[in-house]
């Protein structure tokens, strides 16, 4: 019956309605989706006075409103772009750890043998949804007595432990899929561990290593909660700087909104130059 | 240590001074590689027992003791959490978060991976709802702050809201306006205006209003003096409405003067023994008429619409909607994370099966509801654990977009722990109840883990 109705007009006219009608909604919902960010930005680009006589949407008429004066403004607070390169400080030397590590162990647990492999592993895998929350405590404690609070590298350190599970799991995954006669040739050959690690799995393991790295910048570049306990005020990336701002919320859109678009401008900048490998990992992350 | 193969005591002698059995090469080499994959995995293991390990054991002994951690309290922490107000109220929203949002999620990620596969725009859509997974919860909580502002000349929510509601009913109304005093019109309680008097067919009547500030007089209004003048037929009641002021001065009160302006837009009654037999809205130049009335006498009444407060939209960070208006920004981030995971379970399902079952007569929704559904069963399981676990520990977007007087309203257990232990609350006993409250309710999720990769593997 429907292969019928299909080529009658009647059919083929029901079906371009419909197919219209779904155009229609996705439209829609796309919208829904753009207009938050288009009003972060505009916002961003409005004085003080404007923001607080009108909403972002009366820009689009008058477009007299729009400038950059925010922007040079937020460039000369002293405060903000310091918490600008913190957060560069903390989220390059955390990735970099986290994807070095998790590569060594997950070699290490896809083709070296140990005692206790196996239950190790079943055990990190468990470790993937442990919260945050539950470290917060005893790790400050921890700190303390290390003197690594309030420090950039108590705060790497904490991220990259709790990075590790994900990492570890994602690249033992992906590794264990390398054929076993590829390792053993290479073995044959007389290359050690470390060279083989090297010179064949650093290669082969490649995309996921890219998908690895993506995920976890971004990760750890979103993150405020970790800061806000661990960072002290001249450590602290551009998160928790914002958020002691969002107190006065209301009266400081001129700040907050510039500010909160740099902060999400290198994440979306990331995602667009490597959507394929940042997809991949969130997929592959999806149990975390 | 196990596997000693040959049996060859005399070459032991002869081997390095190391363990018992270490002494054959292939023993050696297989001493030596066990010793490197040690190497590969310590660092990683080290930074896991002291880092996450250790604070798991930490945190459940330490949430066995009082807030100073000098005295055993038992179970006295968890018996506190649910006594005290404030950690009821985060484990009951944390509950409604648990419930709502994953479901939400799934179902909204569902439809639109189905809908997204119709269309040819589908990559640029789905980059688009994903994008905003790049996107760092206070960005998002800012963003969303923004759009949720309350006045409605500021917040984009409530402008849409209060222009959709505008259109719908009433929107000119005057809500400063009031009867000019002694000329005929009186107030009632439920605040509208009724004539004194009584009128019928035939007769025209005028009502005088002040109060109404330049600014509420709507640009169209006209001078009503002439339509004041219209005398009435025999069957109808004619009248305007009119604001009894001349600017400049010079008017006199409770009289139509020449410069003295209509009030267009106001809702009109004529009233016979208390019912509303007649309705009429006022013209441009705040005339009104009611034609056809039967004989009687009638009042005409001015409903309160007219001089109710202009609609001011919805108090989306009020204390009532302050979790559903968050829930709300965490859809806008996920949805898309939903949507592109059910998409690649979708594009695995068999095509055959979906072809034969239109082939037999099946309607898209009978095929969506009988075959879609249930094959993509294992995936949707994944993304509701997913979403699940990352719900129990959403903190940012709460801590940035409630307000500070409703964040009580809003508290989740991840927030509430963080007051109590940290801030302000400093009660690291019942804070660490709270966050091993936290780890078992993802337990069932980490048993899901470990269950689906031991599947995987064997």
């Amino acid at each position: 019956m429907s292969t019928m109705t299909s080529t009658t007009g009647g059919g083929r006219l029901r079906r371009w309605l419909g197919n219209g009608l779904v155009q229609a909604f996705l439209v829609v919902v796309g919208l829904v989706w753009v207009t938050p960010v288009a009003g972060l930005l505009l916002s961003s680009l409005r004085s003080a006075n404007d923001n607080a006589a009108s909403g972002w949407w009366t820009a689009l008429t008058s477009p007299g409103q729009l400038s950059l004066d925010n922007y040079t403004a937020l460039l000369g607070n002293a405060g903000i772009t310091q918490a600008f390169w913190n957060t560069v400080l903390i989220s390059v030397p955390t990735t970099v750890l986290v994807v070095v590590l998790a590569a060594l162990a997950g070699y290490a647990f896809a083709w070296l043998e140990f005692p206790g492999r196996d239950w190790i592993f079943l055990l990190v895998v468990a470790l993937l949804v442990v919260p945050v929350q539950v470290g917060l405590l005893p790790v400050a404690k921890l700190f303390g007595q290390l003197g690594l609070f309030g420090t950039i590298p108590g705060v790497v350190l904490f991220h990259v432990a709790y990075g590790l599970p994900f990492a570890i799991f994602l690249l033992r995954n992906y590794f264990a899929e390398m054929p076993r006669e590829m390792l053993e040739a290479a073995r044959m050959d007389g290359g050690g561990e470390w060279r083989i690690f090297t010179r064949l799995v650093l290669p082969v393991g490649r995309p996921a290593i890219a998908s690895l790295a993506i995920f976890q910048f971004l990760w750890v570049w979103n993150d405020m909660l970790v800061a806000l306990l661990f960072a002290d005020s001249t450590s602290q990336p551009l998160t928790v700087e914002l958020q002691s701002q969002v107190r006065q919320f209301g009266s400081n859109i001129d700040v907050l909104a510039p500010g909160a678009f740099l902060s999400l401008i290198v994440p979306v900048v990331v995602f667009f130059a490597f959507q394929r490998h940042f997809v991949q990992g969130v997929m592959a992350g999806s149990v975390k | 240590m196990t596997t000693v193969t040959a049996p060859a005591p005399p070459r032991r002698a002869a081997g390095p001074p190391g363990g018992p059995g270490a002494t054959t090469p292939r023993a050696r080499a297989r001493r030596r590689r066990r010793i490197i994959a040690v190497a590969f995995v310590l660092p990683a293991l080290l930074l896991l027992g002291a880092l996450v390990v250790y604070p798991v054991l930490f945190s459940v002994g330490r949430s066995f003791f009082d807030a100073s951690g000098t005295r055993f309290v038992g179970g006295g922490n968890y018996a506190e959490m649910f006594r005290d107000p404030a950690t009821l109220k985060a484990i009951r929203n944390s509950a409604i978060w648990v419930v709502v949002a994953p479901t939400l999620l799934t179902g909204l990620g569902l439809i639109l991976a189905v809908l997204v596969e119709k269309i040819r725009w589908a990559t640029a859509f789905k980059l688009l709802l994903f994008m905003p997974m790049a996107v760092s919860f206070l960005a998002a909580g800012i963003i969303f702050r923004l759009a949720y502002e309350e006045d409605p000349d500021k917040g984009v929510l409530n402008a849409a809201v209060v222009g959709v509601h505008d259109t719908f009913s009433e929107s000119s109304s005057y809500p400063a306006a009031r009867a000019r005093e002694g000329h005929g019109l009186a107030r009632a309680a439920d605040g509208s205006y009724a004539t004194a008097g009584t009128a019928a067919p035939g007769s025209s009547v005028s009502l005088a209003f002040v109060g109404v500030p330049p600014k509420e007089i709507p640009a169209e209004a006209k001078p009503a003096a002439e339509a004041a003048a219209a005398g009435a037929a025999t069957r109808e009641i004619r009248g305007v409405v009119y604001l009894d002021f001349t600017p400049g001065g010079g008017g006199k009160p409770g009289v139509v003067d020449k410069a003295e302006r209509g009030l267009p837009g106001m809702t009109v009654e004529a009233v016979r023994d208390g019912k509303a037999v007649a309705k009429a809205t006022t013209a441009a130049d705040g005339s009104f008429r009611f034609g056809d009335l039967a004989d009687g006498t009638y009042t005409v009444r001015l409903p309160a619409a007219n001089f109710s407060p202009p609609y001011e939209g919805v108090s989306w960070l009020g204390p009532a909607l302050v979790t559903p208006a968050i829930i709300g920004a965490y859809l806008w981030i996920w949805t898309g994370f939903a949507m592109v995971l059910i998409g690649a379970g979708l594009s695995a399902l068999p095509r055959d099966t979906l072809e034969a079952a239109r082939m037999d007569g099946a309607n898209e929704w009978q095929v969506f509801r009988r075959i879609t559904v249930p094959l993509l069963a294992p995936v949707l399981t994944v993304v509701f654990v997913t979403l699940v676990i990352n719900v129990m520990k959403v903190f940012d977007l709460i801590y940035i977009i409630a307000p500070g007087p409703v964040q009580e309203d809003a508290t989740v257990l991840a927030t509430q722990m963080w007051l109590v232990s940290f801030g302000g609350g400093n009660n690291q006993g019942l804070g660490s109840a709270l966050g091993v409250l936290l780890l078992l309710l993802v337990i069932p999720a980490m048993v899901f883990n470990v269950r689906r990769f031991r599947r995987s593997q064997s």
